[in-house]
């Protein structure tokens, strides 16, 4: 094997095997932080032995075999360096606890509850969300830090800091790396499903754009999403998001035109939706219906969205189910967008005055001031009611409010007339 | 980026016999390990080519319809999954870890699909702009 080869191949075991490692360490270490060093230690071994020797039959029970004894050797030096018998004891126990268990041989569900705690932990609410976000890549989705630096479009010591402080957080909070007890479960839920939701949509916005590795976190998160509702398969909330991701990135490749331009979803090509997404989101989405519990605010979105899909033209989308589903997204969440989107979806269902009514009657929400959709959907009804001059003020109006420049030409255009309708 | 592995057809395969339940409790375990890693996006089983057909396309354009089974065995397609990997060996990776698929020799194929940007330089602004007037044409046709 080429040390080109060989690298390669042990770059695809990693990927494959350093979330399980990581928090197989972690819950005998009882450390994120130190996990993660001996993790790449066994990760150094491989390097420079793998490129001789091959790669072992197998690869994640070699790593794990090998970061347990490079814990055992930390933790002697340790022993002998401790002063304090406190510490010493500890020291003891951590070490008979790791000779203890055969890593090797640990069972799956074992395995599987090591990786859910590793889950939370990174998703700690005791973090701000942009650190559990780059932990979470870091730990569980095992992307360097240059990686994920990218991919914010950030510095990589910035990257880099940011997980330094977030494990030191973790640390100093105490925060056990436990799966949450039913007290907590949902609280707790919640802040993972936010985290990779958050990943999502950074890739999401991104997805327009050059930089394939920032499209890339879709498919990140939607992986991260894939590997929790494995873990919790009975949570209508967690395969609410994945089907909600996957009915979302199904729409990629009809988003944009030659041109780089956006294209609303109304006028996409939906022959170019990928096809196998949307099945695996309707299916998802299925099996959290079946449940037969209350839909959370992610599986409702994953509904309107199965709505979309489901359509073989705009106009022959659901809208009266879509309007029942905003129904029970703002019960959930009272959410003021969530009553804008509602209206434009009156408006479709029921005819633009309709729609138009609703709109007004969100004129004083605050939330909702400055959000050019707002005007930009007065626009739109307006329009198709022929009242033009109006129309024209609200769509200069959403322009102005506009903080991205591609939307803001388009508002603009719309407003003198000039783009078609 | 979006993988498919194909298993190639076996004599039993294409005798219609079934795996062992070993096998399959095997292969069962498998996927459902790919699955949790959330790696795996479909995959299915075919039947043997004696239930299939080919269809024939003459150079004049000629179309017809030919019969299985089909000789070539190991040529022939048993099954595929259909993954997302993040690099082409982690998904050489995953396979390494299947199991024989058959009880007798047997392989793999894996392929990397094609995605829009992977047409690049070949797929010309003209290009697109002539797909765009096509489906607009299509859609005006309907």
């Amino acid at each position: 094997m080429s040390e080109q080869d060989a690298r390669r191949a042990i770059d695809a075991v990693w990927r494959i095997e350093s979330a399980r490692l990581i928090a197989a360490l972690a819950r005998m270490v009882g450390d994120v932080g130190i996990a993660e060093e001996l993790a790449q230690d066994a990760l150094v071994a491989a390097l420079e032995q793998w490129p001789r020797s091959g790669v072992p039959d197998n690869p994640g029970a070699w790593l794990m075999a090998t970061a347990r004894n490079r814990a055992i050797d930390r933790l002697r030096r340790n022993e002998m360096a401790a002063r304090k018998e406190e510490e010493l004891g500890r020291e003891v126990e951590l070490r008979a606890r790791l000779e203890e268990r055969d890593l090797a041989a640990a069972a799956d569900d074992e395995i599987e509850d090591d990786l859910l705690s590793l889950i939370f932990t990174a998703c700690h609410p005791v973090l701000a969300t942009e650190a559990r976000v780059a932990l979470t890549l870091r730990l569980v989705g095992s992307l360097t830090t240059g990686e994920i630096a990218r991919a914010f479009l950030v510095k990589e010591s910035t990257v880099a800091q940011r997980i330094v402080r977030a494990k030191r957080s973790l640390a100093e909070a105490r925060v056990p790396i436990e799966v949450p007890g039913a007290a907590e479960r949902e609280r707790r839920l919640a802040s993972v499903l936010e985290v990779i939701y958050a990943i999502f949509n950074e890739g999401y916005a991104a997805s327009g754009g050059e930089d394939w590795i920032r499209a890339d976190l879709c498919e990140e998160a939607m992986r991260l999403g894939r590997i929790l509702a494995g873990l919790v398969p009975r949570e209508p909330e967690v395969l609410g998001l994945v089907a909600l991701m996957e009915l979302q990135a199904a729409r990629f490749p009809a988003r944009t035109g030659p041109a780089g331009e956006a294209i609303p979803l109304p006028e996409q090509d939906r022959s170019r939706w990928d096809f196998v997404l949307i099945g695996r989101g309707l299916k998802g989405l299925d099996l959290a219906e079946a449940l037969g519990r209350p839909l959370g605010p992610y599986a409702l979105q994953a509904a309107i969205g199965a709505c979309h899909a489901r359509a073989r033209s705009a106009e022959q989308t659901d809208w009266e189910r879509i309007v029942a589903l905003y129904d029970a997204l703002d019960a959930v969440t009272g959410s003021p967008v969530v009553r804008l989107n509602r209206a434009v979806a009156v408006g479709m269902a029921f005819g633009p005055a309709a729609g138009l009514e609703l709109l007004d009657g969100l004129a004083e929400e605050p939330a909702l001031r400055s959000y050019h959709l707002l005007p930009a959907a007065r626009g739109e009804f307006l329009e198709r009611l022929g009242r033009v001059e109006e129309a024209s003020a609200e769509f200069a109006r959403a322009a102005a409010l506009s903080g991205n420049a591609r939307e803001r030409e388009l508002l603009q255009a719309r407003s003198s007339g000039s783009a078609p309708t | 980026m979006r993988v498919m592995a194909i298993v190639k057809a076996s004599k039993d395969s294409e005798a219609g016999e079934m795996p062992s339940e070993e096998l399959l409790a095997a292969m069962g375990e498998f996927n459902e390990e790919m699955v949790k890693a959330g790696v795996m996006l479909a995959g299915e089983g075919l039947q043997p080519s004696s239930k299939g057909v080919r269809v024939s396309f003459g150079g004049d354009g000629e179309r017809t319809v030919i019969d299985g089974p089909f000789a070539e065995t190991k040529e022939l397609i048993a099954g595929y999954w259909l993954m997302q990997v993040r690099s082409f060996e982690e998904a050489v990776e995953w396979i390494k870890r299947c199991p024989n698929p058959h009880e007798e020799e047997g392989e793999i194929e894996i392929r990397q699909i094609f995605e829009a940007e992977d047409f690049g330089e070949e797929f010309t602004p003209e290009l697109r702009e002539q797909e765009e007037r096509i489906r607009a044409q299509a859609e005006q046709n309907q």
